[in-house]
């Protein structure tokens, strides 16, 4: 019988191979800005862990190969990046010459490609599972946990990034709840403003274009140019406004941040509800006003329930975006996960930039999740057969 | 009693309708015929207020429409349209609640109207209450839109090409029940269509829409007999014309006396299908039965054919 080969499995195996064998698992520095050197898994692991993951990991590239059942490769999958992600806090106990608190181990591209491949692995699966969306959020929660738990155990923390992390404890948290008030804040009063700017784009036919090409506009200058832009008028409002520089609007910092996101935030809410509400059957629309309800029972009763998957969907594009963008804000002294960004290039400390790109790319991927979970939930509510 | 009185719209330089008055009896079938853009379902419009004359009046039994909020005239007569407009994101005993719900209407009687409509419509309430409306056939969306125009227990139901996205043989059948629930409630309904046919099929009255203006406005056998224009004369169809005019009748105000061999058609069976059974079974008369069976006596080719010529 000739095996049978599973095509993502293909990618997937080669790969593992290139990451296993010729790529470096983690990368050693005398200190924290110096170039680094190589370490394969043979070379940064103990003499006896090192041949154990090759061989998790090979196993595991052979289950995905192969056109095996979904569990075994759910728990190839899973086996394989528990292993990963625990046998590289021992590589960095391991590399760390001892007393020595200078030395810095990062995980290198060996590492992050053997991760992305098994990911891979465990995505394809989950997407093959067809789970539920209340199931994606418990994976998702099933997920933190574990990392949390690796966290709080003291498990990385011989690795660099964790290292950059004890330094700055305490404004890790104050920049990150910054960066998440940034986001969501912004979000709330682009849903504030924006719905019933989306219905009266709807109701009033000439204001829609003209609001969706301003807005339009307005998505297509560069960030930077719009805290430039903005610094003038909040200066001249925090100068000249009572009450206003006590609130903490000034031409920098916080202030035009929220703003800009804001503004970026406004396209996509209101374009969404415009395209939802046009999107209720004509005929809905008509009985509803032929059975007498009034515009108003009309719009909540009617099109707002209809038009609400698609408006949440721009509400998600929003979202994502903002915990992106929010990182820009430290640009001009707005705070949020940016601030460890922008010190660690100036610094050209690698490790200080990861302490700020990887808690906003989670956040942003958790954030796409827990939405599309819930807009499936509204869309699908309807469509639920009778048992 | 609806008396419409030198209606019209217009919108800017163009006339929708134009000065159109008649009087539609209370407990009758009115049928509006007219082509596309002959004005007829802006004319239905006007007399719910879902789009306001341009001058005239419209009054239903003496009062006047505009003395009550448009919102609140419209909960107070039925409105059924093609494609029937039902909510997709509310099952199907919500729909049929919509206007009880905004009367105010308490639980347990919304609940009992529900299920009692939904009885006569020959849907389960207990299995089709739940469901939504993507979960049912064409033919089954249509009747809850029809129940769900009904559920207030309207005095009128305004009814826009109820039958249009239908295919023939359930549409047949809609046409039944739909006369069978307006003798059994009384309603009075106003019926838009282009179909003539249909038209001929349920109207005690026919009203014929051209380009805005109302150009006869009589009984079928009226409309059928003496066609006012040559445009009412096209679509009522010249070689139509005497079957359209056997089908108003029934076999038993034909029947003769004395009997025939073979199958018996029942009394209630229209005029225009017993002639049909003649000429297809080449046969030169058929029994006819009353419902229990009972022989009435014999329907002939010769008593059709004479019944099928142009009314004196």
């Amino acid at each position: 019988m000739t095996p049978r080969f599973d095509k993502l499995g293909v990618v997937i195996a080669a790969i593992v191979a290139y990451a296993a064998f010729f790529a470096s698992f983690a990368t050693f520095r005398a200190n924290r800005i110096v170039p680094g050197e190589a370490r394969s898994i043979l070379e940064a692991l103990p003499a006896a862990v090192g041949p154990l993951l090759l061989a998790i990991v090979v196993v595991a590239a052979m289950i995905a190969l192969l056109k095996t059942p979904l569990v075994l490769r759910l728990v190839a999958s899973v086996v394989a990046l528990a292993a990963l992600a625990i046998l590289i806090g021992v590589a960095g106990t391991f590399l760390t010459p001892a007393g020595n608190t200078f030395a810095r181990i990062s995980p290198a591209s060996g590492f992050w490609l053997l991760i992305f491949a098994f990911t891979l692995l465990l995505a394809d699966v989950l997407t093959r599972l067809n789970l539920s969306p209340l199931a994606r959020v418990g994976v998702l929660v099933v997920a933190a946990l574990a990392i949390g738990l690796l966290l709080v155990s003291g498990q990385w923390d011989s690795l660099s990034i964790l290292k950059e992390y004890a330094n700055r404890a305490d404004s890790f948290w104050a920049e990150g709840s910054k960066h998440i008030t940034l986001a969501l804040g912004s979000l709330a009063a682009a849903v504030i403003v924006g719905l019933p700017l989306g219905i009266l784009c709807h109701r009033v036919e000439r204001l829609r274009a003209g609001v969706l090409n301003v807005l339009n506009i307005v998505q297509t200058i560069p960030s930077i140019a719009l805290f430039g832009l903005l610094i003038a008028p909040l200066g001249w409002v925090a100068t000249h406004v009572p009450g206003a520089a006590a609130l903490g609007i000034r031409g920098i910092g916080t202030a035009p941040a929220f703003v800009a996101l804001f503004l970026y935030s406004l396209l996509p809410v209101v374009a969404n509800t415009v395209v939802g509400l046009a999107g209720v059957p004509r005929a809905a629309n008509d009985a509803a006003r032929g059975m007498g309800m009034t515009d108003r029972q009309r719009l909540f009763g009617v099109e707002f329930p209809l038009a609400f998957p698609v408006i949440l969907t721009g509400i998600r594009i929003v979202l994502v975006q903002n915990i992106g963008l929010a990182t820009i804000a430290a640009l001009i002294g707005g705070g949020g996960f940016g601030v460890f960004v922008f010190q660690g290039v100036g610094q050209t400390a690698m490790d200080l930039v990861l302490l700020g790109a990887v808690p906003t790319v989670a956040l942003a991927f958790a954030a796409a999740i827990i939405l599309d979970a819930v807009i499936e939930m509204t869309a699908t509510k309807r469509r639920v057969e009778t048992a | 009693m609806i008396e419409i009185e030198g209606i019209t719209k217009r919108y800017d330089a163009t006339t929708v309708v134009d000065d159109v008055s008649m009087v539609i009896e209370p407990r009758t079938v009115c049928v509006i015929v007219g082509t596309s853009g002959s004005g007829k379902t802006t004319l239905l419009r006007m007399i719910n207020r879902l789009v306001e004359p341009t001058a005239g009046v419209i009054k239903l039994d003496g009062n006047d429409n505009r003395s009550l909020p448009g919102y609140e005239l419209r909960r107070s007569i039925g409105y059924a349209i093609q494609g029937h407009g039902l909510f997709p994101h509310r099952t199907v005993a919500q729909n049929i609640a919509t206007v009880p719900v905004l009367l105010g209407w308490d639980k347990d009687r919304i609940k009992s109207r529900v299920e009692e409509l939904m009885t006569l419509y020959q849907l389960d309430p207990e299995a089709y209450g739940p469901r939504y409306p993507h979960e049912l056939s064409g033919g089954q969306q249509q009747r809850v839109g029809v129940a769900r125009a009904l559920a207030a227990e309207p005095n009128v139901l305004l009814m826009d090409e109820p039958f249009g996205a239908l295919d023939p043989i359930i549409r047949t059948k809609a046409q039944e029940d739909l006369l069978a629930i307006q003798k059994r409630f009384g309603t009075t309904i106003i019926l838009v269509t282009h179909d003539m046919e249909e038209a001929v099929h349920m109207g005690d009255k026919i009203a014929v829409m051209d380009s805005g203006k109302l150009v006869q406005y009589a009984k079928p056998e009226e409309i059928l007999a003496r066609p006012a224009s040559a445009f009412v004369e096209t679509l009522v169809g010249a070689s139509e014309k005497p079957f359209r005019l056997l089908s108003l009748g029934r076999v038993r105000d034909a029947v003769e006396k004395g009997t025939a061999e073979g199958e018996a058609i029942p009394g209630d069976a229209s005029q225009r299908d017993a002639l049909a059974e003649l000429l297809w079974s080449g046969r030169p008369a058929l029994p006819v039965k009353d419902e229990d069976g009972k022989p009435l006596g014999r329907v002939t080719v010769d008593g059709l054919v004479k019944r099928a010529a142009r009314p004196a």
